[in-house]
């Protein structure tokens, strides 16, 4: 049974890009034939942080409208052998993707993936809702700072309300909160909002927190999902993650301030 | 926290004031979400049966649907100014 998967947001920044591919090839190492599709039409972005950007022939409107195939605009990932990568189109507009076209892909990539994540464009424009449509799980990424939780609460009602398992009264789609970026010490400080007070305002279960990480950034710099990159906090954090996702009883880590020692406890922060 | 924070005035910390306003926004914008589409479309309906009737202008109507225990109450409010009246 293969499940469509979702990593949307409605703020743009926030992480969607790093975290689908960071999912995507934790999914793929854990041992499943994995997809990332980038909805973000136009503005293009998962094949850098992928690394895989001048290798796109074909992309997913050419796809749609025929003119490619999908196996020839599917990008096979060098390093994890059960992982691919579907580009968005960069030179057409956002509204050549229709629910009709997406809906013949996603059915023909449901035959030979188990987990096709899709990674959604910012705004609640027509990517994003075409992005999410087909979803059977979503991944809702939040910065634990305002705008980010309040669009977040936005897109939460368009999954419960636009999607296609709404639309025909099945099941809800099973969204799943993921909190990047986050600072336990300024936390404890009280100068950002906690893991525990954006679950409490969003009210849907939470996957886990990224911890902020300059390991990020240069993973993205050199074209590396942070998943395949050397040992790292982010990386260790999305793989617990995707092990939570799986269905694994795994300990929430990276929400505490670290122990400190006697003389920094006392004259610095 | 240092030494020093100890001595220094405790005042609200940013992170509680944006959870306060977090969750009045969030609260507010999920019941106008889920008022029906119809709202609007019978307010300007109701607003030319009224001025059939008495001048008013669309200011002067408000409609909303609340939800009180159990049933839902849609309240209707037109207030009449002065130059309204015929």
């Amino acid at each position: 049974m293969s499940k469509v998967v979702v990593v949307t947001s409605g703020k743009g920044g926030v992480g969607k890009t790093t975290t689908s591919a960071a999912f995507a090839a934790a999914l793929a190492v854990r041992g499943y034939k994995t997809v990332v599709i980038d909805f973000d039409v136009g503005l293009r972005n998962l094949d850098l942080v992928m690394g895989c950007e001048r290798r796109v022939v074909y992309d997913l409107l050419n796809v749609i409208h025929g003119e490619g195939a999908l196996n020839q605009a599917l990008i096979k990932d060098k390093r994890v052998g059960n992982l691919y990568i579907l580009p968005a189109s960069q030179t057409r507009d956002k509204d050549a993707l229709s629910n009709e076209g997406v809906g013949k892909v996603i059915e023909a990539l449901r035959q030979s993936f188990e987990y096709i994540v899709c990674d959604s464009p910012a705004g609640i424009e027509k990517g994003a809702m075409s992005a999410m449509y087909f979803a059977d799980e979503a991944l809702v990424v939040t910065n634990p700072e305002i705008s980010s939780v309040r669009d977040s609460d936005r897109i939460i009602g368009m999954l419960a309300s636009k999607t296609q398992r709404a639309e025909q009264d099945s099941d809800p789609v099973n969204v799943h909160l993921v909190v990047t970026r986050y600072d336990p010490v300024r936390v404890e400080r009280g100068d950002m909002l906690s893991a525990d007070d954006v679950c409490e305002i969003l009210a849907i279960p939470f996957l886990g927190v990224v911890p902020e990480s300059k390991l990020v950034l240069a993973a993205s710099n050199s074209g590396i999902p942070v998943t395949l990159a050397e040992d790292n906090d982010a990386s260790e954090a999305y793989f617990d993650m995707v092990d939570r996702f799986l269905g694994e009883d795994v300990p929430y880590r990276f929400m505490d301030v670290q122990k400190k020692g006697f003389f920094s406890r006392f004259f610095g922060s | 926290m240092n030494l020093f924070d100890f001595f220094r005035p405790k005042k609200p910390k940013s992170a509680s004031v944006a959870k306060e306003r977090l969750q009045i926004i969030v609260s507010h914008e999920r019941r106008r979400s889920s008022t029906p589409d119809f709202l609007p479309q019978l307010q300007t309906d109701i607003l030319q049966v009224v001025r059939k009737y008495i001048q008013i202008n669309e200011n002067q109507i408000k409609l909303s649907l609340d939800k009180r225990g159990d049933c839902e109450v849609l309240e209707l409010n037109i207030s009449l100014s002065e130059s309204g009246k015929p």
